[in-house]
């Protein structure tokens, strides 16, 4: 290629690395390259979010350097140093081909089938994933295969839902292919709304042909002529880039009609939700995109024989469709050689919370999980102990220190009282409070239950009312084992999987943190220091210099004392906001 | 002459945009979200007029866009400021202290989330999860994102606004 003779230079621009200030170094760049010939090209996330903005360079050879942490005021120095000079810059450097960095275990440890180019192609241009196979896993799918030959190949693929339960996919594909219907519809669930997953935002912003190449596959199988993609309205950059990559894919016959000039027709539509947890659950989604309340129904009958105004509807989830052409691509034989025997492929989790390297890591089904959190992740901040961490979102559940070695797919983590949910990853150190963090996210599930059945509008509010009160240091005697008994209440009667998961953080917390609980009602002590009611700060007299700092911020007059002589805080004033804690440089405030 | 006249006169409320908006979604199926949407893109929240002019013309019963408006969380009621600020309430945000970025905000704005300062500047929001976890505690100001903040730095975002 032409371009090999000189330097190329790409900009990590999705939600996250522009949030950081990558648009602004974009724009740095742009003047900077012009006058060596070179034009900085646009790119997605490459899930090293611990040190965005990312800019990488290519050299001439094809080695590739990757910067981290460049803000605008850093890009001369690279174009300067490493472009002119041909040195690379040592302080910046993230990841690099033929050298060692500190973050090497992050991308060594991980298997990129989903994100593999992510991060190098432009989303914003079809030509860009073309010249990555883009489109070729369609190609053969519609010319060479007969619709069961594809369903077949995804059941062989043994490729399961990324959403949720992990429902196998090829299975799915062909309820919707056997429904009798006159009319079929393809859906993909692009509403994101476990707090703490952002793997689907990644790949929409990253490389939305991934997934209308999947989506047009299954459209073909099942003999859909018309889809959706029901994304969130909290991605205005997803929408935009779906949107021109949708505009690109009809312009060039990948989707639209006649597609590849065949009579197989596949139109695609976008569909802003507009707020609602619930409609990541199917029939709610499938109720808002008929422009009602996104509220479930009973099934059966299942989406696959009766979905979206009645007709027969296959609805999977982004990830889901995206390792569509990777499974055509490799051949589904290929494919499945990675994972474990039930769990086949890959998963992508998004790594948040008290870890160092936060992030997207795309890692084997079977992997344990202290390789992701410690290998990949890098630990925990500021090297504390590693308390717990929170899997599948608030469906989900907590896994301690003990189950660090727990293979992750999708039977193990369903036995340990978790799930692999959409694949969000929160990691917890000594400072949360699991009583708080089951009130968190019952709180969440609590406001977003839609009020139609009455286990999950009534009793989650009960078993929230129960939470707030331990954490008030109000707990009685009896609240645990009120907990439980409502908890598997609600999942066993619950009309949807809202509903039916709700109860999951606080019985998975209860199943391993019971003792947090214990202590809550029966001493009246917070060991995180979390829950206000339960804690008291104090001026250690020793320590104390009297420099006033505290006394200063105090936002109520609490803290008394002259000035070079120890203060006390007036423990009846006190409303516990923890500044004085904060703004002390002595360490002579403790918590009790 | 004129009491039609007169009607008219009384309701000075601009009924174009909607009229735009109902035209362009003429046709489609399911299409309540998207009138909705744009009208509140028009007016800035979803004024009761617009509601039921849009039902009238839609030929359904007002009952079902009213309840469609109060389902979804994205949808207003009463006008809304002129910048809107999300603060992300997400595990990841949690965990790593959106709590104190909230209170840092409702000082500053001198406002609850969920309300909107007196000069209609600013409206304070939560919402359940920005998905830019990785830079958490996050915020987001009409739609751009702010990340890694700490109750320090939201004077100085606050202060381009």
């Amino acid at each position: 290629m032409m371009e090999a003779q000189s330097y190329r230079v790409r900009v990590g621009l999705a939600t996250c690395g522009i949030a950081a200030g990558a648009d602004k170094t974009y724009d740095q760049l742009v003047p900077l390259l012009a006058e060596h010939g070179i034009v900085p090209e646009r790119t997605g996330c490459l899930g090293m979010c611990f040190s965005e903005p990312l800019v990488e360079v290519i050299t001439p050879t094809g080695d590739s350097y990757l910067y981290g942490g460049v803000t605008a005021d850093k890009a001369a120095a690279i174009v300067e140093q490493h472009i002119v000079g041909g040195k690379p810059v040592e302080e910046l450097l993230a990841l690099a081909s033929s050298a060692a960095t500190e973050n090497d275990h992050f991308m060594s440890k991980q298997h990129r089938v989903l994100l593999e180019h992510v991060g190098v192609i432009d989303p914003e241009s079809i030509d860009s994933y073309l010249a990555f196979n883009g489109y070729k896993a369609l190609i053969k799918a519609v010319n060479e295969m007969t619709q069961q030959e594809v369903i077949k190949e995804v059941q062989k693929s043994g490729l399961r839902g990324r959403g949720g339960a992990g429902f196998p996919t090829g299975m799915k594909w062909n309820f919707t292919y056997q429904a009798k219907g006159d009319k079929k519809y393809v859906v993909c669930n692009a509403d994101e709304g476990d707090p703490g997953a952002f793997m689907d935002r990644s790949i929409l912003e990253g490389n939305p042909h991934a997934l209308i190449e999947g989506m047009t596959i299954a459209a073909y199988a099942v003999g859909a002529d018309e889809g959706y993609i029901y994304v969130r309205a909290e991605y205005p950059l997803a929408i935009k880039r779906l949107r021109i990559a949708i505009k690109e894919a009809n312009n060039h016959g990948y989707l639209g009609n006649k597609i590849l000039g065949t009579n197989f027709n596949f139109n695609l539509k976008i569909k802003e939700g507009a707020g609602a947890f619930v409609c990541g659950e199917e029939t709610a989604l499938l109720a808002s995109i008929e422009g009602l309340r996104g509220i479930p129904r009973p099934r059966p009958p299942f989406p696959a024989t009766s979905g979206l105004w009645g007709k027969p509807t296959l609805l999977n989830n982004v990830e889901t469709y995206a390792n569509v052409p990777a499974i055509f691509r490799l051949g589904a034989a290929e494919y499945s050689k990675v994972g474990t025997e039930s769990s086949k492929g890959t998963k992508v989790f998004a790594l948040t919370g008290k870890i160092k390297k936060t992030g997207l890591a795309e890692v084997p089904m079977g992997i344990t999980m202290r390789e992701i959190i410690y290998d990949i992740g890098g630990g925990i901040q500021d090297d504390k102990e590693f308390k717990a961490v929170q899997i599948g979102g608030p469906s989900g559940g907590c896994l301690p220190a003990e189950q660090l070695d727990l293979s992750v797919d999708y039977d193990s983590l369903t036995a340990a009282g978790a799930m692999m949910g959409s694949g969000g990853l929160v990691v917890m150190d000594e400072t949360t409070c699991m009583v708080d963090l089951a009130k968190f996210f019952l709180t969440f599930t609590q406001s977003e239950s839609c009020g139609k059945c009455t286990p999950c509008r009534e009793g989650t509010k009960r078993m929230l009312e129960i939470l707030e009160r331990i954490t008030e240091g109000k707990g009685q005697p009896g609240d645990i084992e009120t907990l439980e008994e409502l908890g598997s209440a609600i999942r066993d009667s619950a009309l949807c999987g809202l509903g039916q998961t709700a109860p999951n953080p606080v019985l998975s917390t209860l199943r391993y943190f019971r003792h947090e609980y214990e202590e809550h009602i029966n001493e009246g002590k917070c060991r995180a220091g979390v829950c206000s009611n339960l804690i008291s700060y104090f001026i250690i007299k020793d320590k104390c210099v009297g420099c006033t700092v505290c006394a200063k911020n105090c936002p109520v007059n609490a803290i008394s004392g002259e000035r070079k002589q120890p203060h006390e805080i007036d423990q009846s004033i006190c409303i516990k906001c923890g500044v004085c804690y904060e703004k002390c440089k002595f360490d002579a405030i403790i918590l009790k | 002459m004129k009491a039609t006249h007169q009607c008219h006169a009384a309701d000075p409320f601009d009924y174009a945009p909607v009229d735009e908006i109902l035209e362009r979604y003429q046709g489609q199926k399911g299409a309540t979200i998207p009138v909705l949407q744009a009208i509140q893109e028009v007016y800035g929240y979803l004024p009761r007029q617009a509601m039921e002019y849009a039902a009238k013309q839609l030929r359904i019963p007002f009952s079902r866009i009213y309840g469609v408006a109060t389902f979804y969380a994205q949808f207003h009621l009463t006008p809304r400021g002129e910048n809107i600020i999300r603060v992300c309430q997400g595990t990841a945000c949690h965990v790593r202290g959106a709590a104190k970025i909230v209170d840092a905000l409702k000082e500053q704005l001198g406002i609850e989330v969920g309300e909107t300062t007196e000069d209609l500047k600013f409206t304070l929001e939560s919402v359940a999860c920005i998905g830019a976890c990785g830079l958490a505690p996050v915020i987001m100001i009409n739609n751009d994102t702010f990340g890694r903040l700490t109750p320090e730095k939201i004077k100085e975002i606050l202060k381009n606004y």
